[in-house]
């Protein structure tokens, strides 16, 4: 009997790995500083692997029954493994390292337009930083999957949008908003007294930001920084919603084509949880590292 | 095109008035300072000083008056105001030295920077300005790491290192212990033998009758009272004068 989980199978703890896991996390994503990467490094690996093998065992049990068994389900697992790890995972670092590119350097376009002498020009760059700093991300990648075309033309050249690169551009917006907020909060950081100084020193406003002030806060940047790349790099998975081939929707098309068998599900989910953590909990490590050695020297 | 001599006033300062909003901070200040004078403005706080020597630079714009530095116009929206700042050196109070920079480099910075001067040569220069300043050995060291008396020197060893005309210091001593205050007073009073042309606004009144040519006391973003030390410390005779040096020494 083919069994569709909490219909005729024990409805139970699985159920709530079948729903997207973004849909309830969406809500959570604005933490202003590094706050998330910090509850993220203070869990001990112990901890977490405790936690897994309880999901194993837990999964194992509540199946029993079933002709189809967990050790089927760990062995369909790793045939899967390098598809999942190669098509997938790699294509959420891919689509998380194009983001952060592109929102890192519009957002510091962003970020030093809200310092600006002029007035307007201060303003625009504030509302657009608030507008995307406080968007849900879903709600970003879904207007920009609609809005965009699937193809632009330029001179004549037509050039196919494809799906990815539109979540890519979706992303982004909030990474741009959340960088141009770390750009200007490090900037009036720096005591005024900077300013004059350069400025009684002949230098412009220009060399004065690039010379003396970028260089003083630089490092200030780079752990929030990194922690809203850890944060971007959680989500890219809500990119499977809108039909892109990440590793969650790799994850949900494999126990599918292994024919939908509950038993698969905690193996996979867990195994796509698992390439997550290992990939982010070195960067909340280093982000809080980096943190504390810039806190101490001020 | 200018038509400066050394005969007249370096800097001439004529009615000012400065406001920031609807406070009025200078009413009218005038005064004239020559080429190598040492000016002292003292007076209690509050009472414009720092506003007043940061016009002088451009650090702050005025809204009525005139400012000529070496017969240039400062109060002048057309005013290259970088122009201005090469010939006018600053020294404040917190020493607002670059924290990331060493000695050194916060000497060589914006000679480097500012006047494109050849590397080689400027940190020649700036070894023998940390000389001057007696901080020998501590080219490397970061302004964190160097006591207050250090990093104000340092300070001053920047400013003259673009090579100015005149030199401004704002209570460049009133953050520092009384035990590394003179290392301070003795750098500056040296810059003063030399004929650096200086503007001082400080606390330190037997500093000001050694090392001043002039004396003026402000209160209230005016002039009250202004002479030679002798006269000035003496002889004084508005009632604010008196109050204030009663007090203060
Ligand atoms: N940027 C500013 N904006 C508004 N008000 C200012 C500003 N700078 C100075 N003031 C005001 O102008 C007045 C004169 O300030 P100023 O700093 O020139 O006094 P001061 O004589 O240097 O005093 P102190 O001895 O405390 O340094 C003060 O009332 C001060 O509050
Ligand atoms: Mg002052």
């Amino acid at each position: 009997m083919k069994s569709i989980p909490g219909i005729n199978s024990k409805a139970s703890t699985d159920f709530a790995v079948l729903k997207p896991p973004a849909r309830n996390q969406v809500s959570h994503w604005h933490p202003n500083s590094t706050s998330f990467t910090r509850w993220l490094s203070e869990l001990s690996i112990l901890n977490c692997f405790l936690f897994i093998l309880l999901a194993f065992v837990f999964s194992s049990l509540a199946f029993a029954q079933s002709n189809y068994t967990t050790t089927d389900a760990v062995d369909a697992l790793f045939r899967w493994m390098p598809f999942l790890l190669k098509s997938g995972f790699f294509f959420n670092i891919l689509i998380s390292l194009l983001v952060m590119l592109i929102g890192t350097l519009t957002g510091i376009v962003l970020g030093l337009g809200q310092i600006s002498i002029h007035g307007w020009l201060r303003k625009l760059c504030w509302a657009i930083t608030q507008f995307f700093r406080n968007s849900p991300w879903l709600v970003l990648l879904f207007v920009v999957m609609l809005a965009f075309p699937f193809q632009i033309e330029i001179f004549g050249l037509t050039i196919p949008v494809p799906d990815w690169l539109k979540a890519v551009i979706g992303l982004s917006l909030p990474i741009m908003a959340n960088v141009s907020e770390i750009v200007r909060g490090a900037v009036i950081s720096v005591p005024s007294g900077q300013w004059e100084a350069a400025e009684s020193l002949a230098y412009t406003r220009l060399q004065t930001l690039w010379q003396i002030i970028l260089p003083q806060c630089f490092k200030r940047m780079i752990p929030p920084w990194m922690n809203w790349y850890a944060i971007l790099t959680m989500a890219t998975p809500l990119v499977s919603i809108l039909g892109v081939e990440d590793v969650l929707k790799l994850a949900r098309d494999a126990t599918e084509a292994e024919g939908n068998h509950p038993e698969l599900l905690m193996p996979f989910y867990t195994f796509v949880l698992v390439l997550f953590f290992i990939y982010c909990y070195p960067i909340a490590k280093l982000t809080q590292r980096l943190e504390r050695k810039f806190s101490v020297k001020g | 095109m200018m038509s400066w001599t050394e005969d007249q006033p370096m800097v001439s300062i004529k009615d000012v008035h400065k406001s920031f909003g609807d406070l009025e901070v200078l009413k009218g200040v005038s005064m004239d300072i020559m080429k190598g004078q040492v000016i002292c403005i003292i007076g209690p706080s509050g009472s414009g000083k720092s506003t007043l020597i940061r016009c002088v630079n451009a650090l702050n714009d005025i809204q009525q008056g005139s400012i000529l530095v070496e017969g240039q116009e400062v109060n002048d929206p057309d005013l290259d105001k970088l122009e201005l700042r090469k010939k006018v050196g600053m020294v404040f109070q917190q020493y607002n030295l670059f924290p990331h920079k060493t000695a050194l480099q916060n000497v060589m910075m914006a000679p480097i920077q500012v006047l494109k001067q050849d590397k080689a040569e400027i940190e020649k220069q700036a070894y023998e300005l940390l000389k001057k300043v007696r901080l020998e050995g501590k080219e490397n060291s970061y302004p964190g790491e160097l006591s207050g008396g250090q990093q104000q020197r340092v300070a001053i060893a920047r400013s003259l290192a673009m090579n100015p005309d005149i030199m401004l210091f704002d209570e460049v001593t009133a953050a520092l212990d009384p035990e590394t205050v003179k290392e301070v007073l003795v750098t500056i009073k040296q810059l003063a033998e030399e004929g650096m042309t200086c503007i001082l606004v400080t606390h330190e009144m037997g500093f000001a009758r050694e090392v001043a040519d002039m004396i003026y006391f402000t209160d209230r973003g005016v002039i009250v009272e202004s002479g030679p030390p002798a006269t000035f410390f003496d002889e004084a005779k508005d009632p604010r004068t008196k109050e204030f040096l009663s007090q203060i020494l």
